[in-house]
């Protein structure tokens, strides 16, 4: 109560002196904005997650012999830290494309009963290439090289 | 300080002397003589929407349980990818009730949002968002949207096959926003792709960030509804007053009922269908068959399925997003947008458009259930 009084005083004595009282509360307003700010700004920038340095093979040699994958199959193969998907045509030839699916991020199949890549999210589909047939999905999956050194399968990137 | 000879006498002394004293020590300190006369004044009107108010209270019910149950899984629950799967499992499996637990918790969140959304939709229908409520019912709907956002960051937690591709569907849908989508994603998978830094962030924000802003949200959204008191339906102001309820005891004991058959109706069916784990989740392993949300998700998952991939140039999830976006908005605005109901007169045009959405909502996830729907096989 007395400091309100006091204030209270303060403010009839000088009832005129509006400039400078405008000034202090800039300052003052500035000031406490330009605080904030500094506060927020660090934690802003912590909740976005530091870009980490993806593995930049680009050239994987797989556990799978080429002997292990029939032909009409397919199984899923992670590439420099991303799911790849490594089939095998019905004609015997291998190819290696990415799992991820363009819509919305899920992982593919491959279809053995239709010869096809789907997608079960969305019901998204795809031929052989990798080309995006039916569905919600906006492109086609990338395709990448595939070798066979000896018995081994080499994944590059094309 | 009734002695040994007080006994002898016919009249008994006043009981409970000390104990008022006691109390009355402490209602000098505390003050709540304020609270007891408000609670004291509090009604309820009774008319043949009445029944509606009891939604309210069965919502805030609910969330109480969701928090007692989160609050006990906590103690075992482990947010790391290489033991989250693990730790719920031995929550299913080894600790006493923890079955009984996780599933309260499962089926709660479930039966929680069912009855925010008809607690809404009966608040919608009888009008309560005119003035002075309008905003009741902005806060009441940034709490439904918070109660999605506890439903979406809650179900990757298990870290189990269906939530992680749920999880991947979930964070990649705000990149499609223009310019600022790719950063959102990134910022709520705390990382470029769903690894273990999203379900850290997930746990985050599931057990501090959003019961932080319920708390204050659901605190703004009561003080309101204190503040106003219940609203009349509009069609009923004009019939001739049919009284009220007192809320203590009478409104309270009959919510109480209510309360006690929820918790039965948990328990039963934690009892019979325990919720399921599924399979850990592998991300070098295609989505299965069959994959899809929580049904609350079902209708937003469907209506994903049909947009082509481009529509007059624009990318489908694009405007997809956009669409949810735009209904968000107008779901949390509609007080404003109709102030015609302010003014206490009806409005049909309002009540057809929310027909609409919500029969539209109700057949996708009609279609999201069907068999052909979900697998396409």
């Amino acid at each position: 109560m007395p400091i309100l009084s006091a204030m209270k005083a303060s403010e009839v004595a000088a009832p005129d002196d509006t400039s400078r009282r405008r000034w202090i509360r800039g300052l003052l307003g500035t000031s406490l904005g330009a605080t904030i700010v500094s506060f927020l700004y660090p934690v802003l920038r912590y909740l976005v997650p530091p870009i980490t340095s993806e593995p930049s093979q680009s050239e994987v040699e797989l556990d799978v012999k080429a002997s292990q994958i029939p032909p009409n199959t397919a199984r899923i193969v992670p590439f420099a830290g991303k799911a790849v998907l490594l089939l095998r045509t019905a004609s015997g030839e291998l190819r290696a494309l990415t799992a991820t699916c363009t819509h919305l991020a899920c992982t593919v199949q491959y279809r053995l009963e239709r010869s096809d890549i789907w997608c079960a999210c969305h019901n998204g589909t795809y031929d052989l290439n990798g080309t995006n047939v039916s569905g919600p999905p906006p492109r086609p999956l990338t395709k990448l090289d595939v070798n066979v050194r000896g018995d081994r399968i080499v994944i590059r990137r094309a | 300080m009734s002695g040994g000879t007080g006994l002898s006498s016919a009249e008994p002394e006043p009981p409970l002397r000390r104990p008022n004293a006691a109390l009355g020590w402490l209602r000098d300190r505390l003050g709540w003589d304020n609270l007891t006369h408000l609670a004291a004044k509090k009604e309820v009107p009774i008319h043949r929407y009445t029944a509606f108010y009891y939604l309210g209270g069965m919502a805030l019910f609910l969330f109480l349980v969701q928090v007692a149950t989160g609050i006990l899984l906590l103690l075992y629950y482990r947010p790391s990818a290489s033991e989250a799967f693990e730790s719920v499992q031995y929550i299913m499996a080894e600790v006493p009730f923890g079955w009984l637990i996780r599933s309260i918790h499962s089926w709660g969140a479930n039966l929680f949002v069912g009855i925010v959304l008809l607690h809404m939709a009966s608040v919608f229908f009888l009008k309560a968002y005119r003035a002075p409520r309008e905003m009741t019912w902005i806060t009441g709907a940034l709490l439904l949207f918070i109660a999605l956002g506890f439903g979406f960051s809650g179900y990757l937690l298990p870290w189990n096959e269906l939530s992680f591709f749920a999880t991947r569907v979930g964070t990649d849908v705000p990149a499609q926003i223009p310019w600022i989508g790719p950063l959102l994603s990134r910022i709520l998978r705390g990382g470029s792709d769903v690894t273990g830094a999203t379900l850290s962030r997930f746990y985050g924000i599931h057990v501090a960030i959003l019961p932080a802003i319920t708390t204050l949200l659901l605190g703004l959204h009561l003080l309101l509804v204190q503040k106003h008191g219940m609203s009349v339906p509009l069609s009923v102001r004009r019939d001739e007053d049919r009284g009220a309820l007192r809320f203590f005891p009478d409104f309270l004991l009959r919510d109480m009922v209510g309360w006690l058959v929820a918790v039965g109706i948990l328990a039963a069916l934690s009892a019979l269908l325990p919720w399921e784990l599924g399979k850990k989740a592998d991300p070098f392993a295609s989505a299965p068959s069959g994959i899809r949300p929580e049904w609350y998700f079902l209708s937003m998952f469907q209506a994903l399925k049909y947009l082509p991939a481009k529509i007059a140039g624009i990318p489908g999830e694009t405007l997809g997003v956009f669409l949810f976006g735009l209904l968000a908005f107008v779901v949390a605005a509609l007080p404003l947008l109709d102030p015609g109901a302010s003014r206490e007169r009806p409005s049909p045009w309002w009540d057809r458009l929310a027909t609409l959405v919500l029969v539209a909502a109700l057949a996708l996830t009609v279609l999201a259930l069907l068999p052909a729907g979900g697998a396409g096989r």
